[in-house]
């Protein structure tokens, strides 16, 4: 099967389809000036709704990370490496994504790490890659 | 900081349980029956006095085998004229049907609140080994809230999820895998004594290091073992538990906080939800950690229960892993026993109840061949990532 994708709306598409233009887009409010993930209509901190999209480092570090042996379907190939990323512009500012690029038994906690885009379809996935 | 504690006046008055098959032959709905009609007839009612039921996660994908079952199915099977029913997902994990039923109760809308959990992964493995992916959850694109953010990277189990709690918990404390080992063998060898557990052969450190890598650090043995089995918990106003067959176990204290995003990465990566969750039980209760004579806390993922023993004070915050040391504290003759009955790791999945199931056991001295010294109290917690809950169990 192939690599599940999201169904875009309003909220989200910014961020799903910002690695058209390179750009790892993740919102942010004007009222208390933070970033938050996942996108929503309302910043979860100061609830202003003054919030959105904005274009980030893309760079930041694994907090956690798992190689992935099982393959749950049969198409599935592995390993692969699936980790909690915190981007460098706030503490505790944290995606969920995939490490590429790399040997699966090299990634470690707090390895830098900067976004890499790949189209599927009308997505852009934002992967992460050791940064040089 | 509360106003009332309505959980006092409530107590589970009777306990009933299927076979536990991997797989069995029984409809989900057979499974329900025996579970249910055990668990009434073991409080002395009959199916006229339940005017309640309760479920988590009830039916909540049209006969899924993750809960092929819900209360309005039950409610037709069995021809129950309730005041109230409900199910549902979304609460604090797999005892949110024994919350919800209590504040049925206690609100007066109910008297006796029939609360069970009905699962059939094992059969349904048989056929579809990729059947409880997370990115089965939706058909085509991914369009849940909460889902989007995993299954685009191949998120596509919970142990994934896990997986980084453990990991972190390793790099933050030094927890190591012969530590979490220790969940392991100990639900193995309770599990010898208990006749319905799926796996009940002996196992050793070396079977443990030996078991294959499903999503680092977590081993095959550090995942619950799927299995077709139903579990009810009759709920009853105490007044009416008094007068029941056997002597009320109260619902001491209840942990269902969740003050962080209901998230799987948002989180405190070590503790969960299990902090919040257990320091509102706490706060309901003058019973300290010490009291309890026994613990059944959630293996669906061994690191799970690891991370339960610390927030619920058995042991320091980040000390699990030494505390589990070589399984002594955590034996049927330690500080602390644990899962029993083998947990789900060893017992099968039956997905929170069975916990229940067998802390009642435990608490009424039924527990046969793998019965504890006696004592009073007990502790069962279920859940992990922003799913969680806790109950303090009190025979009277």
């Amino acid at each position: 099967m192939a690599r599940k994708l999201p169904a875009l709306n309003p909220d989200n598409i910014a961020f799903w389809q910002g690695g058209e233009t390179g750009s790892l887009n993740i919102h942010h409010c004007s009222g208390c000036r933070r970033y938050f993930h996942p996108p929503a209509p309302i910043c979860p901190h100061c609830l202003s709704q003054n919030v959105a999209p904005r274009p980030v480092s893309g760079r930041g570090k694994v907090i956690s990370y798992t190689i992935n042996h099982q393959r749950w379907q049969a198409t599935l190939e592995v390993p692969y490496v699936v980790a909690i990323v915190e981007l460098k512009e706030q503490t505790g500012l944290r995606l969920v994504s995939n490490i590429v690029g790399m040997p699966a038994d090299e990634v470690r906690i707090d390895l830098p790490v900067k976004v890499t885009f790949s189209q599927i379809e009308d997505v852009w996935l934002p992967f992460f890659e050791k940064e040089a | 900081m509360f106003d009332r504690l309505f959980e006092k006046d409530v107590a589970i008055s009777g306990i009933g349980q299927s076979e536990v098959g991997r797989p069995s032959s029984l409809s989900a709905m057979k499974l329900t029956l025996d579970a249910t009609l055990e668990a009434i007839a073991d409080a002395g009612l009959t199916r006229d006095d339940i005017d309640g039921v309760a479920c988590w996660p009830g039916d909540n994908n049209n006969g899924d085998a993750f809960s092929p079952v819900g209360p309005n199915a039950l409610i037709s099977t069995l021809g129950l004229k309730v005041n109230w029913f409900g199910g549902g997902y979304e609460g604090p994990g797999p005892l949110a049907g024994l919350i919800n039923g209590a504040m049925a109760i206690a609100t007066g809308l109910c008297k006796h609140v029939l609360v069970f959990r009905t699962i059939t992964e094992a059969s349904r493995r048989q056929t579809d080994k990729t059947a409880s992916a997370l990115s089965n959850k939706t058909v085509g694109r991914d369009n849940s809230f909460f889902w989007q953010w995993y299954t685009p990277f191949n998120v596509l189990s919970g142990v994934n999820l896990m997986a980084m709690y453990a990991q972190r918990h390793f790099h933050d404390y030094g927890t190591r895998p012969e530590q979490l080992a220790q969940i392991a063998m100990t639900c193995r060898a309770n599990a010898a004594l208990n006749p319905k557990a799926v796996y009940r052969a002996p196992m050793g450190l070396d079977d443990y290091m030996a078991s294959r890598m499903i999503s680092t650090p977590l081993r095959m043995l550090d995942c619950d073992v799927h299995c077709d089995a139903s579990t009810a918990i009759v709920l009853s106003r105490i007044d009416a538990a008094r007068g029941g067959p056997n002597a009320p176990i109260r619902l001491e204290a209840i942990g269902a906080a969740l003050h962080q995003p209901w998230s799987w990465d948002q989180i405190d990566l070590t503790a969960m939800v299990t902090g919040e969750v257990a320091r509102m039980m706490w706060s309901r209760t003058d019973l300290k950690p010490s009291d309890l004579g026994s613990a059944q806390l959630y293996d669906g993922f061994s690191i799970l229960t690891i991370i339960w023993l610390e927030a619920l004070g058995f042991c320091p915050v980040g000390e699990g892993g030494d505390f589990i040391e070589g399984g002594r504290n955590i034996a049927r003759d330690g500080l602390i026993p644990i899962n029993t009955n083998g947990g789900q790791l060893s017992g099968g999945r039956t997905h929170g109840l069975g916990y229940v199931h067998e802390a009642c056991n435990q608490l009424w001295g039924r527990a046969g061949e793998r019965q504890l010294k006696p004592h009073h109290a007990s502790v069962v917690a279920a859940g992990g990532g922003p799913l969680g809950g806790s109950i303090l169990l009190v025979r009277e």
